[in-house]
């Protein structure tokens, strides 16, 4: 189970692909169950790259956690949330929009 | 301090439009992120976890009030309101947007900073004794050369396309406070037997995942033929250094495969071509540079010796912060001061947008203006008259920045790790923190003594593990974070690359291991005198071992 990972252009933020856009958390974003799903997500990620909208575009391991989509790695659970020394910065500091 | 001559600030001006123009043309889609990276790399810019991170030189870790308040600014403005030192006395901030950075670097350009070569295969920031200039036993002070070293490395047409990136370091006392033995290039400052000014050059130290302490392949070369005998290095390392294999690139694997006595040959023969050519300093010119580095007016302050004495009785937290972060200056009248960035707890290196401002506010009343930044990831006020000492540690107390333990087991050298950084393998700062809370008590530091722990999160070890006391590497294993510990590490003038002890540990199990290895030192140190590298070096790791592992060896 995978979903596309990426940083925006403008300001570095980390994104995931949801729903035909880049979402700034990973909780609704699309998965691809198969080679199929994986495949199409790397088409998406390189033209988005390609499009200059993202950089560093990667598929990451997930799980589903209670109808959320969670990292496999730590670094990626990093990357979801958010420094684990300053909990007060990144996607964690709005735990509201984890969820949304 | 060194001031931007018309030339220094065309060429800074210069590179702002230049980079900014880059951005835009980058945010526009005109220029692909594979077009882009070494030029924003050339920059400072680099993309970590979670954003972009700009990293700020700062010469040989000198700083005035002025630029510390703009790192300030910068930190408010358009970060978190937070910055990060870092073991090249350099700064970074870990969250700026890609189309706020020309702004961000425009604003550096006003108070004669930049960010040019904090990145890439070229020579990087040159450091130097945080202590330079006002160190009691220094022979002179380092700056000047590492200024004059700056100016000639600076896009130096030759040496912007390494096969890597190129440390240099300069102390100008027996006593190396700036880890030498550990670059690339080390230069120690010292005079020879006629009293003139020199170096001995050593060459081919460094850490990441093959440590080595560099080699001395001169005693003594005379000031003047500074650059001619660095070009001569650079040229050597330029035309035979790996490039076909990034792990094996550094100068160190050079020397290392071509050994000491080949290097040094072909070095001197390159050197012969250009000894008296035009890179011979000459004398004028170096006291220009010297002139910029006078030091400051120390007027004397005889009162300061009653005022510390009443100070001391009537505080005792103030008298402990002197003994540890308060060291002898060449003025009888004065002293140096660290400010420690490692409050039990904090995360090591970080200071806020407000304490920077304070801290300048500090240096601008009490400390001539002047700051440094240490590799340690301190800050340094290198004048202060000990009259005003109490007043520098009460605005200290006030902003949080008066923790009495420099040199002190919480005195942590650590790299972001994985909770900010994009090779980490592992968290570095959590366990940093956590070492810090289990040895809170400063009676207790103190009662251990010097000992210098060193926690990298990968095997880069930006956060110099190889060379602590006490060395933790964070590396991944089977998903989880696993931490690696070596002993005997030191990166003094007895420069040594620690030895791993053992297995690694859990997250869990860390800290319990590193109150292991300290209590064992404790039980078996000859007296309080004998600092914990020092026992180590006597005994070597098999009382270590048997503290950490004896258990499990009979169980098995």
């Amino acid at each position: 189970m995978k979903v596309l990972t990426a940083n925006r252009l403008s300001d570095g933020i980390a994104v995931w692909y949801a729903d035909g856009g880049w979402a700034e958390t990973v909780g609704h974003a699309d998965i691809a169950h198969d080679k199929t799903g994986e495949d199409r997500l790397e088409t998406i990620g390189a033209a988005a790259a390609a499009n200059n909208e993202v950089v560093d575009v990667n598929l990451i391991d997930v799980e589903v956690v209670d109808g959320l989509v969670e990292p496999v790695r730590l670094r990626e659970k990093i990357r979801a949330a958010g420094p684990t020394i300053r909990t007060d910065l990144g996607k964690q500091a709005a735990p509201e929009a984890i969820g949304a | 301090m060194y001031r931007y001559d018309e030339f220094d600030q065309d060429f800074v001006h210069a590179r702002v439009a230049e980079f900014s123009d880059q951005v835009q043309r980058r945010l526009a889609g005109e220029i692909t992120e594979d077009q882009f990276r070494p030029l924003r790399l050339m920059n400072g810019v680099y993309l970590q976890l979670h954003a972009y991170m700009l990293r700020i030189a700062v010469p040989y870790g000198t700083l005035n009030s002025r630029q510390l308040r703009m790192l300030g600014h910068i930190a408010r403005k358009y970060d978190k309101g937070y910055g990060h030192f870092t073991t090249r006395q350099n700064i970074q901030f870990n969250w700026p947007a890609l189309s706020d950075i020309p702004a961000i670097l425009a604003d550096l350009a006003s108070v004669e900073m930049h960010a040019i070569q904090t990145s890439g295969n070229c020579i990087r920031n040159v450091t130097a004794d945080h202590f330079a200039g006002a160190a009691a036993d220094e022979v002179a002070d380092p700056r000047p050369y590492a200024e004059i070293l700056r100016q000639w490395s600076s896009v130096h047409p030759e040496f912007s396309f390494l096969p890597r990136k190129f440390k240099i370091a300069v102390t100008g006392a027996e006593r190396d406070r700036a880890a030498i033995q550990t670059h690339d290039i080390g230069l120690h400052l010292k005079k020879n037997a006629a009293g003139e000014l020199g170096f001995a050059v050593y060459v081919g130290g460094g850490q990441g995942r093959t440590p080595m302490v560099a080699k001395k392949i001169r005693d003594f070369l005379p000031e003047a033929d500074l650059l001619s005998y660095c070009t001569a290095i650079l040229r050597v390392y330029n035309l035979y250094g790996r490039r076909d294999n990034k792990y094996k690139a550094r100068i160190k694997i050079l020397v290392h495969e071509t050994g000491v006595e080949e290097i040094t040959r072909q070095i001197e023969a390159e050197w012969q071509e250009l000894k008296d050519a035009e890179l011979k300093l000459p004398e004028a010119d170096i006291q220009a540079i010297n002139a910029y580095f006078a030091p400051p007016a120390l007027t004397a302050r005889p009162e300061g010796d009653d005022a510390v004495k009443q100070a001391r009785l009537d505080s005792k937290s103030f008298s402990e912060w002197l003994d540890q972060n308060v060291v002898t200056h060449r003025h009888p009248d004065y002293a140096a001061v660290t400010i420690s960035l490692k409050g039990i707890g904090e995360v090591p290196g970080d200071a806020s947008d407000s304490q920077m401002e304070a801290v300048a506010d500090i240096a601008e009343k009490y400390a001539f203006d002047e700051l440094r930044v240490s590799h340690e990831q301190n800050l340094i006020l290198p004048h202060v008259a000990r009259a005003d000492l109490k007043k520098v540690y009460d605005a200290l107390v006030e902003i949080g920045l008066a923790t009495a333990n420099s040199n002190l087991i919480s005195d942590i050298i650590s790299c972001p790790g994985l909770d900010y950084c994009a090779l980490a393998t592992a968290r570095s700062i959590p366990i940093a923190q956590e070492i810090s809370q289990r040895f809170a008590s400063l009676e207790r530091q103190r009662e251990i003594g010097e000992l210098k722990l060193k926690i990298s999160g990968c095997i880069n070890a930006c956060g110099h593990h190889h060379v602590g006391h006490i060395g933790i590497l964070g590396v991944e294993k089977k998903g989880s974070e696993l931490y690696q510990v070596t002993l005997g590490g030191s990166a003094d003038e007895n420069t040594s690359v620690g030895e791993i002890i053992g297995r690694g540990f859990s997250s869990e199990e860390i800290t319990d291991a590193i109150e292991q290895i300290v209590d064992t030192y404790l039980g078996l140190r000859l007296s309080s005198d004998e600092r914990f590298i020092d026992a180590y070096r006597r005994v070597g790791p098999a009382p270590f071992k048997e503290a950490l592992y004896a258990g499990e060896t009979k169980a098995a």
